[in-house]
């Protein structure tokens, strides 16, 4: 027997949640706080789109702004240009709805209690949720010379400088030559303070930050903005570019501290990266270019004992670590191809937290090293539209224990966007960001920041953990 | 039946969907400069991304940010156009709007487009062109020649300071170049805004190009839609020369030739008249 009013109230129904879920992935969405200055925007009078490809990344016209020390190079730059009014702030958060869950996890087998054993099990959070905000100031204090200041929270409001620099431009009246002094990002072959996803398991680049698990070398990756100088210079389209830096063995961190907080040592690092862009027929830029970045780090420390209570003071016992590789990257018409690739080496003492001056290394102990990249690829449908798709591989080649697994460590990771901005001007901007993203790690939970502990079963087991986002991005 | 004619419906507006954008870019005039053609299809999405702010979706110059502007940006409707190497009254050469967009337009909000390839350049420059039926009706001017500069001697600086005060260049550009004429006040352009003479003295480039060659041009074209007017009828090309060559002594912030000349001369010359007084 057929029911035609029922049929119909049920494909009414059907049509209310399809529709309430469009609106719901459309008005729900987004990525973590990142860079894009809606202050600049106000300044000069260009709407997002002119510098980024969908904001916050940065297309050829703004990669010249910037590498111009945030100048058109106009005489229009100097704040004296400008009415006094004018003031070079901009905020950024994204309200979001989002949901973790990663499998292979020890679940108690008595909720509620530590006792009655575990088992493994898939946990899954979900919720509405902020993200971090980024408070930012950049511009320019004279004619060639620039500043940025960005005081970054968690979504707790723990604020820390994501960044704080001046730049002198333009030296010798060559563009060739521009230095810059303070914690900043390094010159990365794709910036990750511009991606344009943002969950918890695809708001950052694997490869940046990756290191084999049990590895002690306290260095948080190229991803993390450093303290220290870069010399730079780009040619005037920004074809051609190189960035040099020397930045303090600190991982950006101040107070002469290593990521996990202890004494650094007194050493540099050093941070190379060149790029060189040619005009292909009948489509568009393409680039390729390579970077390297050679560091040390401490394994053991100087230490001072007053009244019984050791202090450790510095670092001492600095080993060497290094990450290179190359990048390919093509505006294909609407496509956009991103590919880097990254050799990444720790030497046997980080890698197996060896203290350096305990003798030589047991047998089997040996340095690490991996090889990792992704591709990613961009369909920009409009300056308003984009969807994005990335994969990225971390693949073991060498690990510091002879007797770890060969696959021990290795990841895989996929990520989907849609990121759409409903309007495009010069004031401020917002983003509508739908993202799904799944990482598989090998014998151990990936190391982003997404959900997911590490499973029974080390080091056997895989862990997969995936992140939906939907979340509403904007910057003013 | 009724169905099959909602499905026609259907599909006509489609196509009419369809083809409206087809239609447009039927004006599609072309452009041609650098060695490249242009599309204009091309250049509407790029005009979209990085023109519109300013200059308006329909290119009249009335972008959300043209009430905040000074100088507004160029209405494309009229198709007037300052920098040109055509007579004034003539529309310019592809070239002159390509060279324009790359070499932006300084001390305005107009940057240098350097960082966009040739193709993206000329592909804009097709689609400004749609903007005005004066690229349909006409074809731009001629461009006018540039004979070889003069030498760069006292002789010819004092020759055209001498033509720069007899012209009355000075009643808008001011005596020392400054933009400060008694005349500035009250200058307007074809949109009646308030205008500025050039100020000589604090600008390094002009807006029109930074060479000797393209200041000569602007004596020749004027620059239509200001009060700048040309002087072709008027002055020989070597007067032409000479004026810029005392131009450039009214540069400080600029080394040439003619402005070193001209210091040693003023230093052995303190009675030499003075500009603007009878």
């Amino acid at each position: 027997m057929r029911f035609p009013l029922r049929e119909k109230r049920a494909k009414d129904f059907s049509s209310g949640i399809f529709i309430f879920l469009v609106l719901l992935a459309i008005f729900l969405s987004s990525p973590q706080p990142a860079q894009a200055i809606p202050a600049f925007a106000r300044k000069y009078g260009l709407p997002c789109s002119a510098c980024h490809i969908g904001w916050p990344e940065l297309n050829n016209f703004g990669q010249v702004f910037r590498d111009n020390g945030y100048q058109m190079m106009n005489d229009m730059d100097s704040p004296i240009t400008r009415d006094a009014s004018y003031f070079p702030m901009t905020i950024r958060i994204t309200p979001q709805w989002h949901r973790e869950s990663a499998n292979n996890q020890p679940v108690d087998n008595v909720p509620g209690s530590g006792g009655g054993g575990e088992h493994a099990g898939t946990l899954t959070t979900a919720g509405f949720d902020l993200s971090g905000i980024d408070i930012w100031f950049a511009g320019t204090l004279f004619k060639n010379i620039s500043f940025s200041v960005l005081p970054s929270s968690d979504n707790t409001a723990t604020f820390h400088f994501e960044n704080a620099f001046v730049r002198f431009d333009n030296l010798l009246n060559s563009r060739w030559l521009n230095v810059k002094v303070g914690k900043f990002e390094l010159d990365l072959p794709v910036s990750e303070k511009r991606l344009l996803t943002g969950s918890g398991n695809g708001g950052f680049y694997y490869i940046y930050h990756f290191s084999p698990p049990g590895d002690a070398n306290p260095f948080g990756g190229i991803g993390d903005n450093q303290l220290g100088v870069e010399v730079m210079g780009h040619n005037a389209n920004s074809y051609t570019r190189y960035s040099f830096s020397v930045v303090s063995s600190v991982d950006g961190n101040v107070g002469l501290l290593t990521s996990a907080g202890t004494p650094a040592g007194r050493t540099f690092d050093y941070y190379g990266h060149f790029e060189q862009a040619f005009n292909t027929p009948h489509s568009g830029l393409m680039k390729v270019g390579a970077y390297a970045y050679f560091g040390y780090a401490p394994t053991f420390f100087q230490t001072s004992t007053v009244g019984g209570v050791t202090t450790p003071i510095y670092g001492r016992g600095n080993e060497p670590f290094y990450r290179a590789g190359v990048e390919w990257k093509w505006y294909f018409n609407k496509f956009l191809f991103k590919t880097v690739y990254l050799h990444g080496y720790d030497n046997a003492f980080l890698a197996n937290g060896v203290p350096s001056n305990s003798g030589p290394l047991p047998a089997g102990l040996r340095s690490a090293s991996w090889n990792g990249g992704f591709v990613e690829g961009q369909y920009v449908i409009s300056p308003q539209w984009i969807i994005i798709g990335r994969y990225e591989g971390i693949r073991m080649s060498q690990q510091a224990n002879s007797a770890t697994p060969g696959d021990f460590g290795n990841l895989d990771a996929f990520t989907i966007a849609n990121r759409w901005y409903p309007f495009m001007f010069s004031r401020a901007g917002l983003a509508l960001q739908q993202e799904y993203s799944w990482v598989r790690s090998h014998g151990i939970t990936n190391q982003g920041g997404g959900f997911g502990n590490t499973c029974l079963t080390v080091p056997t087991c895989n862990i997969s953990s995936s992140s939906v986002l939907l979340g509403v991005d904007f910057d003013f | 039946m009724k169905k099959n004619v909602i499905r026609s419906l259907i599909l006509w507006a489609f196509c009419l969907v369809v083809a409206l954008p087809g239609q447009v870019m039927a004006q599609d005039l072309g452009a041609h400069a650098d060695g490249k053609s242009g599309d204009a299809r091309n250049g509407k999405l790029l005009y979209q991304r990085f023109c519109v702010g300013c200059h308006g979706i329909e290119g009249n110059g009335l972008g959300e940010n043209a009430q905040w502007l000074d100088p507004r940006p160029r209405d494309f409707t009229t198709a007037l156009f300052r920098w040109r190497s055509t007579p004034t009254g003539t529309l310019p050469t592809d070239q002159d709007l390509y060279d324009t967009i790359t070499r932006g337009i300084v001390a305005t909000l107009m940057p240098t487009w350097k960082p966009l390839n040739p193709q993206q350049k000329v592909d804009v420059l097709a689609y400004i062109k749609t903007f005005s039926p004066r690229w349909k009706t006409q074809k731009p001017g001629t461009p006018i020649p540039i004979p070889a500069e003069t030498p760069e001697v006292i002789e010819s600086v004092l020759h055209g300071r001498e033509l720069y005060d007899k012209m009355a260049c000075w009643k808008c550009h001011g005596p020392d170049g400054r933009g400060d004429g008694p005349s500035a006040p009250t200058l307007t352009d074809d949109k009646n805004l308030p205008i500025r003479p050039y100020n000589f003295h604090d600008g390094t480039r002009f807006r029109c190009g930074e060479t000797n060659q393209d200041l000569y041009k602007i004596f020749m074209t004027g620059l239509d839609g200001t009060p700048m007017p040309s002087f072709a009828d008027i002055i020989q090309p070597n007067d032409a020369w000479d004026l810029v060559h005392f131009l450039r002594t009214l540069q400080p912030f600029v080394h040439s030739k003619s402005r070193e000349l001209w210091l040693q001369y003023a230093k052995t010359h303190p009675d030499i008249k003075t500009i603007g007084v009878e």
